[in-house]
């Protein structure tokens, strides 16, 4: 016990009970809120909540969604880091931040620019109602703007991992006689398997609760909305239990997605970054 | 034996040392630029899916802010409209709804932020590890859901906190002000505290015990020593608590009345001009708060710089 | 004569690393490459190897102009400083990487490799450390397994890159010893680079001294001490 540099014991008890007191409020019970409401009206409702037609529709869309989104922004991000870690070019530097845009602009902003090319009024918009192609209010639109919106999660947390690890082990394999896809999947992705995995997992918990861009593109047509739309569109409609028993799925996402992280970070085999998510 | 031709090799024993440095190529280009395999496939597919995913969508926008269209026929028209909508009263409100709210809700999470992150470094306590693992709970939960929540909490008739504020004092939380710097202060908890955690933790203990050595008390210690060390992080976690609540969206939708000019933050606007086929008007607004994005992130960038340079000097 | 550069030159930005360098290594030679950090002797190490593009100049083994060639084209053992062993695999899996990623006609059936090997693993004195990871091994036998790995492929030509540096002062002595001795049987052209005069002196054929980017002399260890050639070789091996 260090003395010189420890509180008194009142204070110290102040600032805990303070910041209890914030997490309780603020953090915790509004979880346990959803799940009071969602069980409301007994089990029974709550899984016919779940099997209901628009509930359907809407968790099929946002795994559909998840399904296109996930995969391609993961290949984004082990390209972009392969580029960034293993070769010098110019204009690094901006690239980097290039992919950081998403995490600093409203999502509305991600939802509004897809609007602006494919809306009625907007650059493609005419083109595509004579061809009779539906973008917004559409799967296409959806999935463009998730990707949007959750396009750094994987880039972001293999960027620095890579770094981390340098080339050496690469490097080592070139002068072995590996190829490109040999080095890559022998040498690199054993290495950076769980930061992967670490970046998939926020970015399909952020694709599959996204609601402001997918809110500017999908608007509220009947089911072809994704989960979060429909939680808004069974509050407006005063279905509260409806409204809750889908939070429910998206928060038990949420507290998964958040176990495997802790997970993760815990046994140090993914960076923590305590940035924008 | 080799592939040198003697009159190259002759050329190349008469050149002295120096000049051999100033000459970028000899007599052959060598045309591989990188060791490691790969780098046009994956360069290539960065900036390809860059380009469509952000890059083109972005100029997009701002294009859209510039270009005449049927309704604007020159670019006199259209910026003009963009600056009428920029600046009309509803929009103003907007901003002062969105960007103020958020810079309070920022503040907030500023001041409980730093006790939080205190009192997770410092102290030890029962369930330090759950309480810990909570702050990010902002971050993974669905905006959706957390609007959806803390409406049903601080509503007048959801039978929670909301309920019994009203009938004590008669506060109302949901559907007013109150009720989106609430959701808004939700949302930036964890970036304060992520940020902080860190710095707080590599203080060196033997800072503090030279100040406590030379006749420093607690308060003193903090005042001086401490709170100046951590400043830096602090604001850049408000900066960031900041950029976050700004950009909200979804968890104000379900806790705010969305009355225009009251209680309208700005990217519903922005959702009404859409609807209302008003493209140029809600371009601009975008434009609005894409230039304030900016600029919260160039101030983070540069909080960033100066307490770095502040630790390489010290 | 096995290995040779001509006019080598490298910049990195504005910094010159190597300044028309020329050297020819004659077959089954050790070679020792010496000088102080930062003088260019690990630079070109990795440009034999393939590791890093010359700005100029051209390097050539047994008569074939490989500058063009990449690394792994180039069948160069290199030995790394800090081994760069792959952390996932095991010492069995390490060694017979090189082996294991030829392309399918020239590859080996699992059999050979696994003779492969385990002479190797006999050749380094590690017999029954097959299923060690490398974090389980102490710095020497992680430089040997490094060493076996590279020689799984049957090099042309060795390349150690400081192969001692990180290795405590009883192991590097016996270490230096077994190299010695492994060359002395194996005669594989080799070259490495050190900054301790001692090891280059006791180990080497020939020496060749760095300095800035340039050779300042070359030859056997005692003609460099009885001729140095200018003040830096001297100094350099007084101190």
């Amino acid at each position: 016990m260090r003395r010189a540099t420890s509180d008194h014991w009142l204070m110290r008890c102040l600032l805990i009970a303070i910041t209890g007191a914030f997490i309780l409020f603020f953090l915790i019970f509004p979880v346990a809120v959803i799940l009071v409401e969602a069980l409301r009206n007994g089990i029974g409702f709550y899984f016919s909540s779940l099997t209901a037609h628009h509930s359907q529709t809407a968790i099929r869309l946002t795994l559909l969604v998840a399904l296109a989104v996930v995969p391609l922004n993961t290949i984004f991000g082990v390209c972009a880091a392969w580029a960034v870690t293993h070769f010098q070019f110019r204009g690094k530097a901006l690239l980097i931040s290039l992919i950081e845009i998403p995490l600093w602009v409203s999502p509305v902003i991600g939802g509004l620019v897809f609007a602006l090319i494919f809306g009625q009024k907007g650059w493609l918009g005419p083109w595509l109602t004579a061809h009779n192609i539906q973008i917004l209010f559409a799967y296409p639109g959806i999935v463009l703007a998730t990707a949007f919106v959750t396009f750094p999660f994987v880039a972001r947390g293999l960027i620095p991992l890579m770094q981390s690890q340098g080339s050496a082990e690469e490097e080592a394999a070139l002068t072995l006689g590996a190829n490109g896809w040999q080095l890559f999947w022998r040498v690199s992705f054993p290495k950076i398997k769980w930061g992967v995995l670490h970046g998939m997992i926020l970015c399909n918990a952020r694709a599959m609760g996204e609601f402001g861009a997918v809110s500017v593109v999908a608007g509220s047509v009947d089911d072809r909305i994704t989960m979060p739309l429909q939680i808004e569109q069974y509050y407006l409609n005063f279905s509260l239990p409806q409204a809750f028993a889908l939070a429910s799925l998206l928060l038990l996402l949420s507290v998964i997605t958040l176990a495997i992280k802790i997970a993760l970070e815990w046994r140090k085999l993914a960076p923590v970054i305590t940035r924008l998510h | 034996m080799n592939a040198v031709s003697p009159i190259v090799e002759r050329r190349y024993r008469q050149t002295p040392l120096e000049t051999v440095q100033k000459q970028p190529q000899i007599f052959r280009r060598i045309s591989r630029k990188h060791i490691l395999p790969g780098f046009h496939l994956t360069l290539g597919f960065t900036i390809f899916y860059l380009s469509t995913i952000v890059l083109i969508p972005l100029a997009a926008l701002v294009l859209k802010t510039v270009t005449p269209t049927a309704d604007f026929p020159s670019i006199y028209h259209v910026i003009g409209h963009v600056v009428r909508v920029a600046f009309d009263l509803r929009s103003l409100d907007s901003y002062r709804l969105s960007f103020g709210l958020s810079f309070v809700a920022a503040l907030l999470d500023g001041f409980f932020g730093f006790i939080a992150a205190w009192a997770l470094i410092r102290y030890s306590f029962p369930g330090k590890k759950i309480v810990d693992a909570m702050v990010d709970l902002p971050f993974a939960m669905p905006t959706s859901v957390a609007g959806l929540a803390l409406t049903q909490v601080f509503s007048t008739n959801g039978g929670y906190i909301g309920q019994v504020l009203d009938e004590w004092f008669g506060w109302k939380i949901a559907y007013t002000v109150w009720g989106i710097l609430i959701a808004l202060t939700f949302i930036g908890f964890p970036f304060v505290v992520r940020t902080l955690q860190p710095v707080m933790a590599d203080l060196a203990v033997e800072v503090e015990e030279a100040a406590a050595c030379l006749g420093a008390n607690r308060w003193q210690t903090f005042c001086r020593v401490i709170f100046p060390a951590v400043s830096p992080a602090l604001l850049t976690g408000i900066m960031l608590a900041f950029g976050r609540a700004v950009g909200e969206y979804g968890s104000i939708v379900f806790i705010s009345s969305m009355i225009p000019y009251l209680t309208e933050i700005t990217p519903q606007l922005i959702i009404i001009k859409l609807e209302e086929f008003d493209y140029v008007g809600a371009a601009g607004l975008g434009l609005v708060m894409l230039l304030m994005s900016f600029f919260i992130v160039a101030s983070v960038n540069l909080l960033q710089h100066l307490a770095t340079r502040h630790r390489r000097v010290a | 004569m096995s290995v040779a550069v001509k006019h080598i030159s490298k910049r990195f930005g504005t910094f010159p690393a190597l300044r028309d360098v020329s050297l020819e290594v004659q077959t089954g030679e050790l070679l020792a490459l010496l000088g102080p950090s930062g003088s260019g002797k690990t630079t070109l190490l990795r440009v034999i190897a393939g590791l890093e593009i010359p700005d100029a100049g051209q390097v050539t083994f047994v008569d074939e102009d490989v500058t063009e060639k990449s690394a792994y084209e180039r069948r160069a053992g290199f030995v790394f400083q800090h081994y760069a062993l792959f952390q996932h695999m095991n010492v069995y899996e390490n060694i017979a990487f090189g082996l294991r990623v030829l392309p399918r006609k020239a590859r080996p059936n699992a059999a050979a490799i696994t003779k492969r090997v385990n002479e190797l693993l006999k050749l380094i004195q590690l017999e029954g450390y097959e299923q060690r990871m490398p974090s389980q091994l102490s710095g020497g036998q992680r430089q040997r397994v490094a060493l076996a790995r590279s020689l799984a492929i049957e090099p042309r030509v060795l390349l150690l890159d400081e192969p001692f540096g990180a290795l405590d002062a009883k192991v590097r002595k016996d270490l230096r010893k077994w190299l010695r001795h492994f060359h002395d049987q194996t005669h594989l052209t080799s070259l490495f680079v050190t900054h301790d005069q001692e090891e280059a002196f006791e180990l080497a054929d020939r020496v060749v001294i760095f300095n800035e980017g340039r050779i300042q002399q070359i030859g056997l260890p005692s003609e460099l001490r009885e001729n140095p050639q200018n003040d830096f070789v001297r100094d350099f091996l007084e101190s």
